[in-house]
């Protein structure tokens, strides 16, 4: 068996591609660990047992779901609406995964590991980057960095309980959305993928008011009824 | 929050990120379809950056959020390094926050 991140492509990117990656990460890294300490304080707030709090963020290991969930059970709500809800939030996990399949890696370690650390960031951060060895090496870099800070976050976040502060004071709800943005935008220069991108945040936005959370997202594939033929960039 | 639950949803996240990328392998796309399922992730990915953006789950998230995100995008339009887009969009959020703005 080789572990996927001692195969080849690290060895196979350019050092100096390697650290600005490595910075990168580390920016989403921090905020990643910023918002998992609010998850571990506001779980422990509800009164969620520990070892649960712990064992969600490493074997759930999604943001919004995680929180989802936390919100329901500490409102008084039902946890099975609150673990179907959260699946449907998650739904999109199945369409990056046909999409990231190749840039993961072709061997069944591989598969079976990076599909833990398929998340919306690393999807973004591993696209933004030359597809090939430099945005396979993104995946694992950028997805077991945000793995170790999400756990780490929980971890604190639970330890600590009311003393951590709410990460919206420091503008960390803000700080995703842009991360992202700043991610997609080198895409978004193909006038297909700005066509499609407009009415994908058009549809979600309108689908919002209507829909429980996690379809508005989805919803944004019927962009794709507009791609219209290939093109190149313009 | 229970044992059962809790292993569901784990489960469940795990096999639909599984899914994609198991299926992916099995199937042999024409490039029409491989060109919407490239376009597909971007299209999930900027509807999710723009509730982000504005919303705090149906509701509008107030202004001092999307000012946040309008400054980082501006600066990763002039191509500012990425963690500079990241430090200014969450500062103006929390500098506007600090203000007392929403």
């Amino acid at each position: 068996m080789r572990l996927p991140f001692r195969s080849r492509p690290f060895r196979d990117v350019d050092r100096a591609d390697l650290r600005a990656d490595l910075r990168d990460a580390l920016a989403l890294a921090t905020a990643v660990l910023v918002v998992g300490a609010s998850f571990g304080a506001l779980a422990a707030a509800a009164a969620v047992p520990a070892p649960l709090v712990v064992a969600m963020s490493v074997l759930v290991f999604a943001g919004g779901a995680q929180f989802l969930v936390v919100a329901v059970v500490a409102a008084g709500g039902g946890v099975v609406a609150a673990v179907a809800a959260a699946l449907l939030l998650n739904l999109r996990h199945l369409p990056f995964g046909l999409a990231m399949a190749d840039t993961v890696g072709r061997s069944p370690v591989a598969r079976l590991v990076g599909a833990h650390l398929l998340v919306d960031e690393t999807v973004a951060f591993s696209r933004a980057r030359p597809a090939g060895p430099r945005a396979r090496a993104a995946y694992w870099m950028c997805g077991s960095m945000l793995f170790a800070a999400w756990n780490l976050g929980t971890v604190a976040g639970m330890l600590a309980g009311s003393a951590v502060p709410d990460p919206d004071a420091f503008g960390v709800d803000a700080a995703f959305p842009a991360g992202l943005l700043a991610l997609l935008l080198p895409g978004l220069r193909r006038w297909d993928a700005r066509r499609v991108g407009l009415a994908a945040a058009a549809l979600a936005l309108l689908a919002t008011p209507v829909l429980p959370p996690g379809l508005p997202v989805l919803a944004g594939l019927l962009g794709l009824l507009v791609a219209g033929a290939p093109a190149g960039e313009r | 929050m229970t044992w059962p639950a809790l292993l569901t949803l784990a489960a469940g996240t795990y096999l639909m990120r599984l899914a994609g990328l198991v299926l992916r392998g099995r199937l042999r796309l024409p490039a029409r379809v491989e060109r919407y399922v490239d376009l597909g992730a971007t299209a999930l990915l900027v509807a999710l950056v723009t509730t982000a953006a504005l919303l705090d789950g149906s509701a509008f998230a107030g202004w001092a959020r999307p000012a946040g995100v309008a400054v980082g995008a501006l600066a990763a339009w002039r191509r500012a390094p990425f963690v500079l887009v990241v430090v200014l969009a969450a500062g103006t959020t929390a500098g506007l926050r600090a203000l007392g703005v929403p």
